[in-house]
């Protein structure tokens, strides 16, 4: 067992990636710590809407999808715990009034095969008989059978406990006040006076990411923002999918999928405001009310139930919507994986997975290039 | 970590409307009371008083709140029979509230949802609207304060509102063979409105024991006529011949071959056991506030080590930490229904104070010593009838602690000692215990005391549920499908 000041690696962020790459670096035998402001995942990663969905994504984002897939297929025997994962499906579709998107669909699929991801193109009757919840604007579908979705509120917080059996020392109410690096070694002390060293830092805290990284000379531009989220009364089981309405409109975006329990849960739509330094975020009704306009046209059926919670969560968003994943371009021993800009969950185990490897072995099989920090230095030059 | 309750950031979510009217004139204030009970009605009459209009928005198809429920238009009952004791403190509010009726702008059957950037959200029947205001009276009452009781998911168990409820609004009786259980003055209340109402009791069970009463009377003094009240309500009950108990533990409520309540088990404070048939079993420990919306409107909360309930922070008038945003009533602080009146015209006085208005301040005085005799009352009440906190640390694993979601009390337990999940949001979303359509309302507090005892920490740690929109379901179709 390490000291808990000192290990191989320190971890800062206990969300789904940070607790997921506490895991896969000790299954590679590295020594952990991490330190979590609060509890392990308790901001984006527990309180998104639960999407385990590769379709839809940047094509250049697909390798780090498709390495998640068997990881939730194995997550039960990996972590010793039951996170929901549904492996139903996940079915993305258009309205007749964006036929271009129906064609989008299958040049995606063309290209989606490529990378091992298969879809099936669905239109008309057949994909009436086969998801009747469908309201009839609905024009075409594309579904991805081997993909789903789980309960948030689980997946991260049983990565932590799982990481902690496996001899990760996971350090909750720890806020990280500073951190530079002395020598060979991060030192990182903690607003209660705590201090933990390591010759390796990843930064993994999300919206919180760019105090951190500003210390080592390195700019992320994350903005904060609050997924809209609606949950209903249970009903009785009978969606199996998750389903996104696609659109290039973000107040027309939703989607729903229905726990085992019954509830379906809503996403979508305009966010809300998100105030990373005071780990608050609000649901703003007029979003809410958007995203039930919307959701009665994709599956009219579901205006006869009633909304019971709603909440939100403080999501950080990348310029361009993309990651920030690798080393760091002023700092040897530094890594980061943050900004996942509302879509990390599905690939969060990954994540957590490829900064294992890429800490351990010094590479990853896994292209990041699009991911370097490096992006917004280009830019700004430019 | 919370942030201020009100500030530049409110602003800049706002959506509330300008200070000026369509062609540049300063409009009146517009003041939006929630809640038609008797905080909210003397609010109103307040606010009339000094010239304004606001408006009064009510759940309820009539006004009156829940102790001065209103029994239907065609009911013809006197006020003697449905409120005994408080018939002429009822008649008082309904024939106020029928005087204000042409000045204010009232909203029956209308329930707000969400409070949010300077506006109340609002659903009346299958109809969502939204109304801006300056300044928002909350008085949103309280319900049932309850501890499960292995069994208490039984058809046929309510609370003992709910069972005044049925008596007020429907003239019926919860069942033909009535256990009244809990404790606090409602219990005694509903028993003394059941009797007179010819329904039969089978028992009323106390979890307090009698010696906490004697031990309270010094406070109890502070209102003599409630206290005799109280006496006269026991009197009865024993001159009627009703079996009742002080000072029990519940042990369960069984169910019967059709899945119903079929009787009561409980032991007496010397331990011995005894069980009550029966057909319906109401029960209650006092009241909680309802403090969904002002949760909503951003106000702090603080812990009341008193009550062992978190309740919103305010003044002695109500002024919550949240920018003209006032508590009164229940809703605020239980202290019983002639206290909110008085709360309410203090919290209205409070805002037209702050909205510049001239105000009689020596009104002000003399309700801040009613509601002080109130104060004193309401903690000898708390004393002579505690919250059963042993009940919640001697609770059956099989009690099922979140009706909603149908999770047990040993459920809870397992997860707080596996995962350490020692705040009550956390638990929440571990065990789904709070969940549920119900929003905590029937679980959190004995779900934070069961969560406490598991945990070894203080009820202050476990915290509060935080409040989340709708504060009652929302039906989707309420909203118009995109096309």
């Amino acid at each position: 067992m390490t000291r808990p000041d000192a290990s191989d690696v320190l971890v800062v962020g206990g969300g789904i990636v940070g607790a997921s790459a506490a895991f896969f670096l000790r299954q590679r035998g590295r020594t952990v710590t991490l330190l979590e402001t609060g509890l392990v995942g308790q901001q984006a990663s527990g309180v998104n809407y639960g999407n385990v969905r590769r379709q839809g994504r940047p094509l250049k984002q697909l390798p780090l999808a498709n390495r998640a897939s068997p990881i939730w297929r194995r997550l039960k025997a990996l972590l010793g715990e039951d996170v929901e994962y549904l492996e139903a499906g996940h079915l993305r579709v258009c309205h007749r009034d964006r036929p271009e998107i129906a064609a989008s669909f299958e040049r995606y699929a063309q290209e989606a095969r490529e990378t091992g991801l298969e879809l099936e193109l669905l239109g008309g009757r057949a994909l009436r008989e086969r998801f009747p919840f469908l309201g009839p604007d609905v024009l075409a579908g594309s579904f991805s059978a081997r993909d789903g979705h789980a309960n948030p509120r689980l997946v991260a917080p049983a990565f932590g406990r799982a990481a902690g059996r496996a001899g990760a020392t996971i350090v909750e109410n720890a806020f990280v006040s500073a951190a530079e690096k002395i020598g060979e070694d991060f030192q990182v002390l903690t607003r209660d006076g705590r201090v933990f060293r390591a010759p390796v830092l990843l930064i993994a805290a999300g919206a919180w990411a760019p105090a951190l990284t500003a210390q080592f000379g390195e700019a992320a531009p994350i903005t904060p923002r609050g997924p809209t989220i609606s949950v209903t009364e249970p009903v009785p089981y009978s969606i199996a999918p998750s389903v996104t309405l696609s659109t290039p409109i973000e107040s027309e975006v939703v989607y729903f999928r229905q726990v085992k329990r019954g509830n379906i849960v809503i996403g979508g739509g305009m966010r809300g405001p998100s105030y990373a330094e005071d780990r608050r975020a609000y649901v703003l009704p007029q979003n809410t009310l958007g995203q039930l306009r919307q959701v009665q046209r994709l599956a009219p059926a579901l205006g006869r139930l009633h909304v019971i919670r709603t909440w939100s969560g403080i999501e950080g968003y990348m310029p361009d919507e993309l990651p920030v994943m690798g080393a760091s371009r002023t700092t040897s021993g530094l890594f980061h994986a943050f900004g996942f800009s509302g879509a990390g969950f599905q690939t969060g185990p990954a994540v957590g997975d490829v900064m294992a490897e890429l800490i351990d072995t010094g590479a990853t099989t896994t292209p990041l290039d699009y991911c370097s920090i490096g992006r917004f230095d280009v830019k700004a030059v430019a | 970590m919370e942030p201020p309750a009100s500030g530049p950031r409110e602003a800049r979510e706002s959506q509330g409307a300008p200070d000026e009217d369509d062609r540049g004139a300063p409009r009146a204030p517009r003041i939006v009371i929630v809640g038609a009970g008797p905080a909210g009605v003397r609010a109103a009459e307040a606010l009339v008083a000094a010239g304004l209009r606001p408006t009064l928005i009510d759940e309820g198809r009539r006004a009156g709140g829940q102790i001065y429920r209103r029994q239907p238009e065609t009911f013809t009952r006197s006020y003697a029979k449905l409120y005994g004791t408080e018939a002429s403190r009822a008649a008082a509010i309904h024939q106020t509230f029928d005087g204000l009726l042409d000045r204010i702008d009232y909203r029956p059957e209308t329930l707000v949802w969400n409070i949010s950037g300077g506006r109340v959200w609002t659903l009346t029947g299958a109809s969502e609207a939204n109304l801006a205001y300056d300044a928002l009276i909350i008085c949103a009452g309280a319900t049932d304060r309850l501890m499960p009781v292995k069994g208490w998911n039984a058809a046929g168990t309510y609370t003992l509102g709910a069972a005044q409820i049925a008596l007020k609004a429907q003239a019926c009786a919860i069942g033909r063979q009535v256990v009244l259980m809990g404790t606090g003055p409602l219990l005694y209340l509903l028993a003394s409105q059941y009797l007179q109402a010819g329904a039969p009791l089978a028992a009323v069970l106390d979890t307090s024991p009698v010696w906490r009463r004697i031990a309270a009377l010094p406070k109890l003094l502070a209102s003599p006529q409630v206290l005799w009240n109280g006496l006269v309500l026991t009197g009865e009950l024993r001159r009627a011949g009703v079996r009742a108990y002080t000072g029990i533990l519940p042990v369960e409520i069984e169910r019967g071959t059709e899945g119903g309540v079929a009787a009561v088990t409980f032991e007496t404070a010397r331990g011995t056991r005894h069980r009550v048939e029966c057909d319906a079993v109401a029960m209650g420990w006092h009241l909680r506030p309802e403090t969904q919306l002002a949760d909503l409107a951003r106000c702090e909360f603080v812990f009341d080590p008193a009550s062992r309930q978190w309740v919103v922070g305010r003044d002695a008038c109500g002024r919550t930490s949240a920018q003209r945003v006032y508590v009164a009533g229940d809703g605020a602080y239980i202290l019983g229904a002639r206290a909110a009146e008085t709360a309410g015209s203090l919290a209205a006085l409070a805002l037209l104070q702050d909205l510049d208005f001239p105000v009689n301040e020596s009104e002000i005085r003399v309700r801040h010593r009613e509601l002080a005799k109130w104060i004193r009352f309401a903690a000898g009440l708390r004393e002579a009838f505690p919250w059963p906190q042993p009940q919640a640390v001697a609770m059956s694993d099989e009690a099922i602690i979140c009706r909603c979601e149908s999770i047990a009390a040993g459920e809870l337990r397992r997860v707080v000692r596996d995962t350490g999940a020692a705040e009550a949001n956390r638990a929440k979303a571990f065990t789904r215990v709070g969940m549920g359509r119900c929003q905590g309302r029937y679980c959190a507090h004995a779900g934070a005391e069961v969560i406490a005892a598991a945990a070894g920490v203080g009820l202050d740690q476990v915290g509060r549920l935080r409040g989340q929109a709708p504060v009652k379901p929302f039906p989707i179709e309420a909203v118009e499908p995109a096309q």
